[in-house]
C-alpha cells in the first residue's frame, strides 16, 4: 500500500470517527437544551392537562442514554425518526429539503467556484494594477456587506423594481428546470457574492506564494507567457489551498444558508431546522444537525484526500 | 365630485378604464387612494363577482413543524389552512356577525342552557361521507375528552353531556352560555368525518376548498371543491398559501406582483407600502391588545394606589403612535375594546402625572419598580417599556426596565413575574376573554384579580339572554377591571394586511382576525 493510499484511508477513518463524536455531542446538547416541547407546540393558551397528555404522548421521558443508542442505530439504517411537532417522518421531511438545499448549493457553487478562480487568476496576471485592485475592492465590498441586506437590495431592484426574478423563492417538483432556476436567480447572486471573495483571494494569494518559485522563473526564462505559467507551472502547486478553502466555501453553502432561506423564503434545511428549534422538536434538531456535520466532515474529507493526492511526493514515493 | 367619481369608478369597473387610471383620476379629485381603491371594489361588487383563477396568500405565521390536526392549529397559516377544506358549524363573519355554515339553524333554551343545531342536509366531506350529526358530535368528543390537546378544550369543557338526534345535535351545558354560537366558530372546530378520530391531521372536511398539496411551513394549494354546497363562498378555482415569514419578503412579494394579498404588514412600514401605487393596506380593528400586567396579590401592585399611579403615569396615545405607528386604539385599562359585540365606551383614561403623583404620594410607595419585558411579549414591547419608564418618570415614579430573554418568556416570566409586559390575542366575545384571564379561579389570570362582584357578573350574563342587560353587565364588569384590576392597557392593535392589484370584494371588518378573519382569499376574487 503506497503511502497516498494510506493517509487516504487515515483520513476517511478519522472522519467517521469525528462524525460518532459529533453525533453524540448533537445528542447530548439536544438534551440539555432547556425548554419544554409540549408547551412550544401547544403555545400559550395550553392547559395543563392538555400539557400533561402531550408530554406523555411523547415519551419525553425515557433514560437518555438509552435513547442516544436507538437514536443512532436507527439513524445508521436510515430511519431518523418522526417529527415530535406534526409526526411526519424526518426522512422524508428532510429528503426533499436536503434536495432543495442541495439544488441551491450546487448552483451557486457552479457560478462562484470557477468564477472566483479566474478572478484569481485575473489579479495574479495584473497584480496591483488597476484589473486586480477592483477586483479586490468589489469582491471585498461585496463579502463586508450582511447578506440579508444585499439580499434585500437585489429583491428591491431586480425582484421589485425591474421584475425580472420573483422575490419568493419557492420551488416545487411540479415546476421545470427553467422555472426553478429562475426562483433562485436572486439567491444564486446573492451567495455567489457572498463566497466570492474568500475563494477569489486565497486562489491570488495561494498562486503569488508559488510564483516566487525558482521553476516559475525558468519557466519564464523558456519563453512562455504569464497565462501559461499561471495555468501549467503555479496553478497545479497550488490547488490542495485553494481547494481547502473552496470545500469550506461548499459546506457553508450548504450549511450556512438559513438567513438567505428565509429571506427568499426557500423551503431548504436551514428554514426546517430553525423552525423545528423553535418548537423544541429534538428529533429533528438531531437529525438536522447529523446531516450537517456529515456534509461538513465529508467536505473537508474531500478536500484532504484533493490536497494529498496532489502531492506528487505523495503519489511517486522513491 | 361624489357623482364624477361614482361615474368614473363605475366605468373603471366595467373595465373601460384602468385601475391605474382611476386611482390616478381620484386622487387629482382629492381623494385618497385607499378610499378609491374602496369604492371602486364596491362598484366592481355591483358589477359582480368573477370567477376563477389563483389567488396566492403570502402569509406569516406558520413553521415546517406545523399540522394540519385542527385541534393543534395555534398560528395564522393553521387558521388559513383549516378554513380552506374545513369548516365549524357557524360561521363569525366579520362584517355580520354569528353567520350559520354546517348548522343551518339553531336556538337555546329559555336558561341558554340546552342548545339544539339543525344540522345541514345534502352535505358531503371531500372523502364523500355525507355529513352527519354524528360526525359533529365525534367532533366535539375529541376536542373535549380528558385525553384531548385540542387549543379549543378551554371552550369545550363547560359541557354537561352531548348527543345526535336525527339532523339535530344537541348540546347541554353545565351553566348558561349566551355566547355558545360565537365560541362554537372557533377555527379549531372544524367538523370532520367521525370527528377526525380515525386520522386527525387527514385534512378532510367540508370546506369550500380540497387541498391538492401540503407542504408545512413552505405551501399548501387547495382547489376548488365541486361538491360545495354554498356558491357565495369560493370563487377562485385555487388558492395557494404560501408561507413567508420575513416581513420584508411578504411585502416585496406583494409589491412584485408574486402574491395577491398577505397578512401582518409591519405597522412600521405600513404608510410606505400603501404609497405604492399597485398596493392597498387594509386595517380592521381587533381585540388584540399589548398590555402591561401587575399581579394584584403582590406588593407593591396589591396597593390600588400603586396600580392608579401606574395607569395615570402611562401616555396611551404616545404608545398607539410610537409602537403602532397609528395602526390601532388607545387601551382603557379593560381587556374589551370597541370590536366586542356588546361594547359600551366608558370614559377615557389619559395620562395625568399629577394624578398618578398624587396616588404614589397616597400609597407611601417610594421604592422602584422592576419592569420586566422582552421582542416576543409584543412586537417593539421594550421600546414601550422604555416609553412608559419615561411617561412615568415625569410623574416621579421611579422604574427599572428588565430585559428578558426571548426564549422561555411564556413560562418563567409571563403569569410568573409580578409586572411584566404581555399580549392577548383576544377572543370573539366578552364571556371567554374574562373567563380565561379574570375570572378569580382562571389557570390564566394573569393579574391575580379576584373580585367577587366581577365574578357574580360575568356569571349572571351567561345566563341572561336580554340583550340590553347583558351589555349593561359587561360595562359595570369593563369598569371593575380598569378600576380595580391589575391590567394596563394602552392599545388594541390592528390587524393590517396588504391587498396587491386586481384584488375585489375587499370588505371593512369589524370583528375577528386578519385577513377578514381568513375568510378573504375564499370571498374575494381577482378582477
Amino acid at each position: 500500500m503506497g503511502p497516498a493510499l494510506k493517509l487516504v484511508v487515515q483520513r476517511v477513518a478519522l472522519g467517521l470517527l469525528l462524525l460518532l463524536a459529533c453525533s453524540v455531542l448533537i445528542f447530548a446538547g439536544t438534551m440539555i437544551l432547556p425548554g419544554d416541547v409540549a408547551q412550544s407546540i401547544l403555545g400559550q393558551s395550553a392547559t395543563p392537562e392538555a400539557l400533561a397528555n402531550l408530554r406523555e404522548e411523547l415519551g419525553v421521558n425515557d433514560p437518555p442514554v438509552q435513547r442516544y443508542f436507538e437514536w443512532l442505530f436507527n439513524a445508521l439504517q436510515g430511519d431518523l425518526g418522526t417529527a415530535l411537532t406534526n409526526g411526519r417522518s424526518i426522512t422524508e421531511s428532510i429528503g426533499s429539503r436536503l434536495g432543495n438545499t442541495l439544488f441551491l448549493a450546487f448552483w451557486a457553487a457552479v457560478i462562484s467556484v470557477p468564477l472566483a478562480i479566474f478572478l484569481g487568476l485575473l489579479a495574479v496576471r495584473y497584480k496591483d494594477r488597476w484589473p486586480d485592485k477592483l477586483i479586490s475592492a468589489v469582491t471585498l465590498a461585496s463579502i463586508s456587506i450582511p447578506e440579508f441586506l444585499i439580499g434585500y437590495l437585489l429583491m428591491y431592484l431586480v425582484a421589485v423594481k425591474l421584475r425580472w426574478f420573483p422575490s419568493v423563492s419557492m420551488i416545487n417538483d411540479t415546476m421545470s428546470l427553467g422555472e426553478k432556476l429562475s426562483a433562485i436567480a436572486i439567491p444564486v447572486a446573492v451567495l455567489t457574492l457572498v463566497v466570492l471573495a474568500h475563494m477569489m483571494r486565497m486562489t491570488r494569494a495561494a498562486i503569488l506564494n508559488v510564483m516566487q518559485s525558482a521553476y516559475i522563473e525558468t519557466a519564464e526564462l523558456k519563453g512562455l507567457n504569464m497565462f501559461q505559467v499561471i495555468a501549467r507551472h503555479a496553478f497545479p502547486n497550488a490547488i490542495a489551498p485553494i481547494v481547502n478553502v473552496v470545500m469550506l466555501n461548499l459546506a457553508y453553502l450548504v450549511v450556512g444558508v438559513v438567513v438567505i432561506e428565509v429571506v427568499f423564503t426557500y423551503p431548504g434545511m436551514g428554514q426546517y431546522l430553525v423552525d423545528h428549534v423553535s418548537k423544541r422538536d429534538v428529533p429533528v434538531v438531531q437529525a438536522c444537525g447529523l446531516i450537517f456535520a456529515a456534509v461538513y466532515i465529508g467536505l473537508n474529507l474531500i478536500a484532504d484526500v484533493v490536497s494529498i493526492l496532489s502531492n506528487p511526493r505523495l503519489r511517486h514515493p522513491k | 365630485m361624489k357623482d364624477q367619481l361614482n361615474y368614473l369608478a363605475a366605468r373603471a369597473a366595467a373595465g373601460l378604464m384602468g385601475r391605474r387610471e382611476f386611482l390616478g383620476r381620484a386622487a387629482a379629485l382629492g381623494v385618497t387612494a385607499a378610499s378609491a381603491n374602496l369604492l371602486l371594489s364596491s362598484a366592481v361588487k355591483a358589477a359582480g363577482v368573477k370567477k376563477g383563477g389563483t389567488i396566492k396568500v403570502g402569509i406569516q405565521g406558520g413553521g415546517a413543524s406545523d399540522t394540519l390536526d385542527p385541534a393543534l392549529g395555534a398560528n395564522a397559516t393553521s387558521s388559513q389552512v383549516t378554513r380552506l377544506w374545513g369548516e365549524p358549524l357557524l360561521e363569525l363573519d366579520p362584517v355580520s356577525g354569528v353567520w350559520p355554515r354546517l348548522a343551518e339553524s339553531y336556538e337555546a333554551s329559555a336558561d341558554a342552557k340546552t342548545w339544539t343545531f339543525k344540522i345541514r342536509q345534502g352535505v358531503t366531506f371531500s372523502n364523500g361521507k355525507t355529513l352527519t350529526a354524528e360526525d359533529v358530535l365525534a367532533t366535539y368528543e375529541r376536542h373535549s375528552g380528558e385525553e384531548s390537546k385540542s387549543g379549543a378544550l378551554g371552550i369545550m369543557r363547560g359541557i354537561e353531556s352531548m348527543r345526535a338526534e336525527g339532523d339535530s345535535f344537541i348540546m347541554e351545558l353545565k351553566t348558561p352560555n349566551a355566547d355558545l354560537p360565537y365560541l362554537l366558530s372557533d377555527y379549531h372546530l372544524a367538523i370532520q368525518p367521525n370527528g377526525g378520530k380515525d386520522d386527525p391531521a387527514a385534512g378532510i372536511g367540508t370546506g369550500p376548498y380540497v387541498l391538492k398539496s401540503v407542504e408545512p411551513g413552505v405551501r399548501f394549494v387547495g382547489e376548488k371543491n365541486p361538491n360545495y354546497w354554498d356558491d357565495t363562498i369560493g370563487h377562485a378555482e385555487t388558492i395557494e398559501l404560501i408561507v413567508i415569514n420575513d416581513d420584508t419578503a411578504r411585502v416585496a412579494a406583494l409589491q412584485s406582483g408574486q402574491v395577491h394579498m398577505v397578512n401582518r404588514v409591519p405597522p412600521r412600514t405600513a404608510k410606505l407600502v400603501a404609497r405604492a401605487p399597485n398596493v392597498t393596506v387594509h386595517s380592521t380593528a381587533g381585540s388584540g391588545h399589548y398590555v402591561f400586567i401587575m399581579h394584584c396579590d403582590t406588593a407593591p401592585f396589591d396597593n390600588k394606589d400603586v396600580r392608579m399611579a401606574l395607569k395615570y403615569g402611562i401616555n396611551r396615545q404616545e404608545m398607539v403612535d410610537k409602537i403602532l405607528s397609528g395602526y390601532g386604539s388607545v387601551g382603557n385599562d379593560s381587556p374589551i375594546g370597541a370590536s366586542y359585540p356588546l361594547y359600551t365606551e366608558m370614559e377615557q383614561r389619559e395620562y395625568d402625572p399629577d394624578k398618578a403623583a398624587f396616588h404614589l404620594k397616597q400609597s407611601g410607595f417610594d421604592g422602584t419598580i422592576l419592569l420586566r419585558t422582552s421582542d416576543n411579549s409584543f412586537p417593539g414591547a421594550p421600546d414601550a417599556a422604555a416609553l412608559f419608564q419615561q411617561s412615568a418618570g415625569a410623574a416621579g415614579i421611579k422604574m427599572e426596565v428588565k430585559r428578558e430573554p426571548n426564549d422561555g418568556y411564556w413560562s418563567e416570566v409571563w403569569n410568573k413575574q409580578p409586572f411584566c409586559t404581555s399580549y392577548w390575542g383576544g377572543r370573539p366575545v366578552q364571556d371567554q376573554m374574562y373567563s380565561t384571564a379574570y375570572l378569580s379561579t382562571a389557570d390564566w389570570n394573569d393579574t391575580r384579580f379576584k373580585n367577587e362582584q366581577f365574578d357574580q357578573l360575568l356569571f349572571a350574563a351567561r345566563g341572561e339572554l336580554d340583550e340590553a342587560k347583558r351589555t349593561q353587565m359587561y360595562a359595570d364588569m369593563s369598569r371593575i377591571v380598569s378600576d380595580e384590576g391589575g391590567l394596563i392597557c394602552p392599545m388594541f392593535n390592528d390587524f393590517v394586511d396588504g391587498y396587491g392589484e386586481g384584488v375585489e370584494g375587499i370588505v371593512d371588518a369589524k370583528q375577528g382576525f386578519e385577513l377578514n378573519n381568513f375568510y378573504a382569499p375564499m370571498k374575494m376574487w381577482l378582477a
